[in-house]
């Protein structure tokens, strides 16, 4: 774990550049979290990165996928656009969360 | 007289098995127990593995569910429909109605070919095969019977699935037998996963990484299937990526039980939302979910449901008693993972803990080697089937702690 600093806050990430404190995230890291990432935010993003936010603090894990897609009512196509190639880790760093599991 | 107190068991697998068998002798008086099993046969899963490469027969895999289930207890064949959780009651596809006090739900995880675009095309258990159900298992031993090289693809759909480590067991298992019968050196193994390693864990994904590249066998890392395009012969990905198979091996979307749906009661996947410690249902009070059919956040394993029913049952009695349940789920699972040549792995983990090496059950002496390739871990494997049959499932005590122990072993 190291600390470094995004849009001048100074957070805690992994060696994958995870955020590992969901608290040291605000709305105002995403769209250089995103940046890294290679995206930038469109409202369409912000919807999902808050549905993110919201269900981890509702259940204490990163939504899969296919929880996002049921959810929001978004295609898994449509995440792949939004979030190409890796959506669910994209979605998952963009919003400060850890790398969904879902997958053990 | 007491009035009788049921308790009604939703699936005669392997964590229904357990649970209704070692209750039995420990229910007082006016409890009653049920279990409700749609098949008349029990098939032992982890068999399937071998089936394809003719390995095992397949009578040793499967027996009747009713020799399984203990002398007193109801066990009634039907389909499970819906539960009224708010009526007690679990509607039966046949039209009986059950009323239970306690329910539990072991109704596992089923492979859904028909969730993947293409898959149940004219070429289902031919040129795409599989290895989740029995049928499946006995039509890829005959596809490979006559395979003679080219690209044997191994598919993983979407996770969470069943022994998350058995696609990659299939491919170390099929690497050995291609070698065996001459037809490696004109044989393309690829793995196709949408994790973007080997495994979920990162200390076993590098241990596992490391035997697939040393096989030589390819790894497609990342890749979601859309569908199959059975007539082109490829997997075709939701980022547009192909990948052409001759033989394909897929492994589909892994889903629990529709009544739980249609019952209010599954996320997402139809995995029922329960405590992960004491598997009582969120917002219930007389609703578990024990094995493949609950989210708790561990491997699905036959392991997994026998230290759980284990912990289950000391709660329950505390439970049904009006006491406080005491004892602790802590996600222990231990898997083999067979990887050819009469070797295998082992790994031990937990909800807090990664795969650890060292030894097991006993520290230093093992016999288990974890994590690394031993003969002992295949054997280990081989033989737990007759522990399965003969003493897991009746309900007798192995003598190993459902808590998972960190005598004799080291971080990897
Ligand atoms: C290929 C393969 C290899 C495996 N290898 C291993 C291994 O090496 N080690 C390991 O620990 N685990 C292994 N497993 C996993 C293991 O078999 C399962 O985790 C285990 O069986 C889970 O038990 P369960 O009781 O939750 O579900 P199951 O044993 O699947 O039982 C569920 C039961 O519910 C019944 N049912 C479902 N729906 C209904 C309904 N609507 N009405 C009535 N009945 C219903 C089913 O017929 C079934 O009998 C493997 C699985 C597979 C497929």
């Amino acid at each position: 774990m190291t600390t470094t600093t995004i849009a001048g806050h100074p957070v805690d990430v992994n060696d994958e550049g995870f955020l590992t404190d969901p608290q040291q995230w605000s709305e105002d890291l995403a769209p250089e979290l995103a940046r890294l990432a290679g995206l930038s935010l469109t409202e369409d993003h912000w919807r999902l990165i808050r549905f993110l936010r919201e269900d981890h603090a509702a259940r204490g894990e990163t939504p899969t996928l296919r929880r996002v897609a049921t959810a929001t009512g978004t295609p898994v196509k449509e995440l792949f656009a939004l979030f190409p190639g890796k959506p669910a880790k994209k979605m998952a760093y963009v919003s400060g969360l850890p790398k969904p599991k879902g997958c053990v | 007289m007491e009035t009788p107190r049921n308790l009604v068991v939703l699936g005669a697998g392997t964590a229904g098995t357990m649970v209704v068998n070692s209750l039995r002798r420990r229910l007082p008086a006016p409890w009653r127990i049920t279990v409700v099993e749609q098949h008349d046969t029990h098939d032992y899963q982890p068999g399937y593995l071998f089936l394809p490469f003719g390995a095992i027969a397949p009578e040793q895999v499967r027996r009747r569910t009713r020799g399984l289930v203990h002398d007193g207890i109801d066990l009634v064949r039907a389909g499970v429909e819906r539960v009224d959780t708010a009526e007690h009651e679990v509607h039966l596809a046949d039209g009986r109605v059950l009323p239970y006090d306690q329910l539990v739900i072991a109704t596992g995880t089923t492979p859904r070919p028909d969730q993947t675009q293409g898959t149940l095309g004219p070429q289902w258990h031919r040129e795409v095969g599989e290895f989740y159900t029995y049928e499946g298992a006995l039509a890829l031993r005959d596809r490979l019977e006559t395979f003679t090289g080219g690209r044997l693809v191994v598919h993983i759909t979407e996770l969470p699935i069943k022994c998350p480590v058995a696609p990659l067991e299939f491919t170390f298992l099929a690497d050995d037998w291609l070698r065996r019968r001459g037809l490696r050196e004109r044989t393309e193994l690829v793995f196709v996963t949408p994790l973007d390693g080997a495994f979920t864990k990162p200390v076993a994904s590098r241990a596992l990484g490391g035997l697939l590249a040393e096989k030589g066998i390819t790894v497609e890392a990342d890749f979601m299937v859309e569908h199959i395009d059975q007539e082109r012969r490829v997997l075709v990905s939701y980022d547009e990526r192909e990948v052409a198979y001759d033989q394909l091996v897929t492994v589909p979307v892994n889903m629990g039980a529709d009544f739980v749906a249609v019952s209010g009661l599954g996320d997402e996947l139809n995995y029922v939302p329960v405590d992960r410690h004491t598997f009582l249902a969120d917002g219930l009070d007389d609703v578990f979910a024990l094995g493949d059919a609950s989210n708790i956040p561990t491997s699905k394993a036959g392991s997994v449901a026998h230290f759980s029913v284990e912990v289950f049952t000391e709660n329950f009695l505390e439970h049904i008693a009006g006491r406080p349940m005491t004892h602790v789920f802590d996600g222990h699972a231990n898997c083999f993972v067979e990887s050819g040549h009469g070797k295998a792995l082992l790994l031990d983990f937990n909800y807090d803990t990664e795969p650890l090496t060292g030894t097991f059950p006993f520290p230093v002496v093992g016999p288990l080697t974890l994590l690394g390739e031993s003969r002992a871990n295949h054997l280990g494997k081989l033989a737990f089937r007759h522990l399965y049959w003969n003493a897991l499932l009746p309900g007798r005590p192995l003598g190993l702690r459902p808590q998972m122990s960190m005598a004799g072993k080291h971080p990897a």
